[in-house]
């Protein structure tokens, strides 16, 4: 089962709405392992709606969401996510990662391994001791991607990763991000900053008013977007 | 003024002197106070984290009675108690009423509701705060429960002290389910109730203040307790 | 564990499991799906947890056992009497010799003569000992008690202000002394209580032919209070009030208040004791309340009481009945 992957996944005709107003339209694509996705639009799109209705925190409101290589297995223990605000447990930042991995069911001489190597690969194996609330923004949001890498995901989810960040903090978040992915794990990241989806997408999706208008490689859409309000948005027309 | 100051004499006459019946007086009020907020937390606890976190039908109007029922007077959770271990009551066959065990039983019918009603308070906002964290990382309820519990246990603390307040200053109930019999089940508060009907003001408020003195010392140690583990744990 | 097939062509296809609020409808339970990987000791919450509830319900136990198992295995009575009782005093000398001399502890539960008078006809007391007697032979004639026996008496005194407003100081007679607190609207504080006293005092206002109760909140003062509560009241308030002797002679919050009348035949204050009926209520510790109720009368128990000093005099008569030594 480790070898397996609950990839592709794949959204079908998914609709989510709230009180009759639809946030999410009629969504259909699949993802596969490799390339980085980069979920863009303007603000109120549904960037963040469509990242948990992946992640399995929202159902529905119409369509499904589909993992086809679970194969009977909850498909939640082979992903993770990254908020924009970090959320970190009142405990020392070695305990946050190593309760994660605790509720993944795995043995103590293990998980002790994997938090030392985690906190080591994201530079913060002097602060492992520290109670993880009085580390910086930064350092919170670097461990909170140590606490998902620990997890080993298959798919990471980032939402907004880096918006609370100054660009040091940004760049080191992008270098760990980028580490992870190394590691063969899928990476589905929203951002409202262009310059870093330049940097980080490998595929671009487009999301406007709840619809995706547009799911194609990075370098084509920067350079000739297909639709309207894609072009519109990277002129800065529309806010982000 | 001769008054307080007669009591600030009678109540270092009564810490000085060590007074027999004083030391027995304040064991049995630890025990009893110490046992009705160990069950209160051990039933509250819990109940406040279901409230926090878990959807049932009838969760809003259980919320609305946990926090009513901290407002709960003394004198009628006494009598209620008394009625049920009464030996004309249901549970007389026990044989239970005016012994320690009564009193806690009504302390423990005071208190879990404020512990109930406070963890809920508590967890819910950090609820806030980790739910989709926690859901993320795959914690079931049961799981989600314990992280916020031990999350917000510096918080928390203050719930079971609260508790502790509402039990030791609490007299109507233990008066009425514990007879107030020497020896047996005089505690701090109905020793000082008797000596003011007895008009000896001074040795009352002397009372008292032991009461008070015995109250911050426990509230000090809990802090230096909580203090040291915030400084280790974070 | 919420899983659908999708197409049959594609086996294996796992739907997405209905996140969060599906985690209360998996097949474990909430609490079963968290029994921990690793059972070993460790610094996080699920262990600091279970040792902090054991070591609650450890304090609990331990607590419950003592208190609960303690009272049964000594040998002890409960006799429910009067706050006057016991605020005078005597049951702390007279009730450590019985115990010596019988083995048995008594318990006093010391209210309100009413409230006393209810305990025991719940069968919460084994002996009722208390002071006002038309309740005490209707307690037994409703069967309750077994038998009603005089043990002592002392006397009730009427206290006010030393400044004698309602000029009653040195009247014998009680009711003239009420009629003229009511004639002058001076303060007064009534037990209203249900106690023995508080029925002695309604009696009084009868015998004045004066209805207090016209008059509550104005100068009645309806305390509802025990008999040391209604004292440090009328302290307070500058007021009259019946009070039995031995209460006021203990009482140490006298403030500007007196004896002002004393010595009217009514005023007599008579203490009866009576065993609780076993017959009616079954716990009752017949045996041994009845050797308390026989030790009260004998010639033992009564000088006894005759030794009881408050202020160097002495603070009940023994008058049980020679027949009953």
């Amino acid at each position: 089962m480790g070898e397996a992957t609950i990839l592709p996944l794949e959204l079908d005709r998914v609709s989510f709405v709230v009180g009759g107003a639809p946030l999410i339209s009629d969504v259909s694509c699949t993802l596969a392992a490799g390339p980085r996705t980069v979920i863009l639009g303007p603000n109120g799109a549904g960037k963040s709606l469509l990242l948990r209705l992946c992640h399995g925190f929202l159902q529905p409101t119409s369509g499904r969401v589909l993992w086809h290589g679970a194969n009977g297995v909850d498909p939640l223990r082979f992903q993770a996510m990254v908020f924009q605000r970090p959320v970190m447990l009142r405990r020392s930042a070695a305990a946050n990662i190593l309760y994660a991995l605790k509720l993944r069911g795995i043995p103590r001489p293990e998980r002790e391994r994997i938090t030392a190597d985690v906190l080591g690969r994201t530079g913060l194996a002097r602060l492992a001791d520290k109670p993880a609330r009085v580390l910086s923004v930064g350092e919170q949001q670097r461990l909170a991607l140590a606490r998902a890498w620990a997890l080993k995901p298959q798919v990471l989810f980032l939402d907004e990763p880096t918006a609370s960040l100054d660009p040091a903090a940004t760049f080191a978040v992008e270098g760990i991000v980028n580490a992870i992915r190394a590691g063969g794990t899928c990476i589905v990241m929203t951002t409202h900053d262009l310059a870093q989806a330049r940097r980080m997408a490998d595929e671009v999706m487009f999301l406007h008013h709840g619809r995706l208008l547009e799911k194609t490689p990075a370098a084509s859409f920067f350079a000739a977007p297909a639709s309207e309000p894609a072009r519109a948005f990277l002129k800065g027309e529309l806010s982000w | 003024m001769g008054d307080i100051g007669e009591a600030f004499a009678a109540a270092i006459r009564l810490v000085v002197g060590l007074d027999r019946s004083l030391i027995e007086i304040v064991l049995l009020s630890f025990q009893v106070n110490l046992s009705a907020v160990a069950a209160a937390t051990v039933l509250g606890l819990p109940a406040g984290a279901a409230l926090a976190l878990v959807q049932f039908p009838g969760r809003r109007a259980a919320i609305v009675l946990a926090n009513a029922l901290m407002g709960l007077p003394p004198v009628v959770v006494g009598l209620i108690v008394y009625l049920l271990l009464s030996r004309a009551g249901p549970f007389g066959v026990f044989g239970l009423l005016f012994t320690p065990t009564a009193m806690i039983v009504a302390q423990v019918i005071l208190v879990t509701p404020i512990i109930a009603a406070l963890t809920r308070q508590i967890l819910e906002d950090l609820w806030q705060e980790y739910e989709e964290q926690l859901r993320s990382l795959g914690a079931g309820p049961g799981r989600a429960m314990g992280a916020l519990l031990w999350d917000g246990r510096y918080s928390l603390t203050t719930v079971v002290l609260a508790g502790f307040g509402r039990a030791s200053a609490e007299v109507g109930a233990v008066m009425i389910v514990g007879g107030n019999i020497d020896h047996v089940t005089r505690i701090m508060t109905t020793a000082i109730a008797l000596e003011v009907s007895k008009g000896d003001l001074a040795l009352a408020l002397g009372l008292g203040i032991v009461l008070i003195l015995l109250s911050v010392g426990v509230n000090t140690l809990v802090l230096v307790m909580r203090e040291a583990m915030q400084r280790e744990q974070g | 564990m919420v899983s659908a097939i999708v197409a049959p062509a594609k086996a294996g296809v796992q739907e997405q499991p209905a996140g969060f609020a599906a985690l209360d409808s998996r097949s474990r339970g909430p609490l079963a799906g968290d029994s921990p990987a690793d059972p070993r000791r460790g610094n996080d919450e699920g262990d600091a947890f279970r040792s902090l509830f054991a070591s609650l319900i450890a304090i609990l136990l331990a607590t419950l056992l003592a208190s609960g198992t303690a009272p049964a295995a000594d040998r002890f009575i409960t006799v429910a009497s009067t706050t006057s009782t016991q605020n005078s005093g005597l049951f702390e000398h007279l009730l450590p010799q019985f115990t010596r001399k019988s083995g048995i502890e008594v318990r006093v539960i010391a209210v309100g003569t009413g409230q006393a008078i209810k305990l025991a006809e719940k069968g919460d007391a084994d002996v009722l000992l208390v002071h006002h007697k038309p309740s005490e032979e209707k307690f037994v004639a409703d069967g309750f008690g077994v038998k009603r026996l005089d043990v002592m008496y002392n006397d009730f005194v009427i206290v006010g202000p030393k400044t004698d407003p309602a000029d009653v100081k040195g009247l014998k007679d009680a009711s003239a002394a009420f009629k003229r607190v009511a004639e002058k609207k001076a303060m007064f504080a009534s037990r209203s209580d249900d106690s023995g006293t508080h029925k002695l005092e309604l009696e009084l206002w009868k015998a004045a032919q004066i209805d207090p109760k016209a008059h509550s909140g104005v100068w009645y003062r309806e305390l509802g209070s025990g008999m040391g509560a209604t004292l440090n009241t009328a302290t307070g308030l500058s007021a009259h009030a019946l009070s039995d002797r031995a209460s006021w002679s203990q009482f140490k919050n006298k403030g500007d208040l007196a004896i002002l009348v004393e010595g009217d035949p009514r005023l007599v204050n008579q203490y009866g004791v009576i065993l609780v009926n076993p017959a009616k209520r079954k716990h009752i510790k017949a045996k041994d309340g009845q050797a308390f109720v026989d030790w009260l009368v004998s010639a033992d128990g009564q000088k006894t009481i005759a030794d009881y000093k408050i202020g160097g005099e002495q603070g009940f008569f023994p008058n049980a009945a020679k027949a009953t030594n």
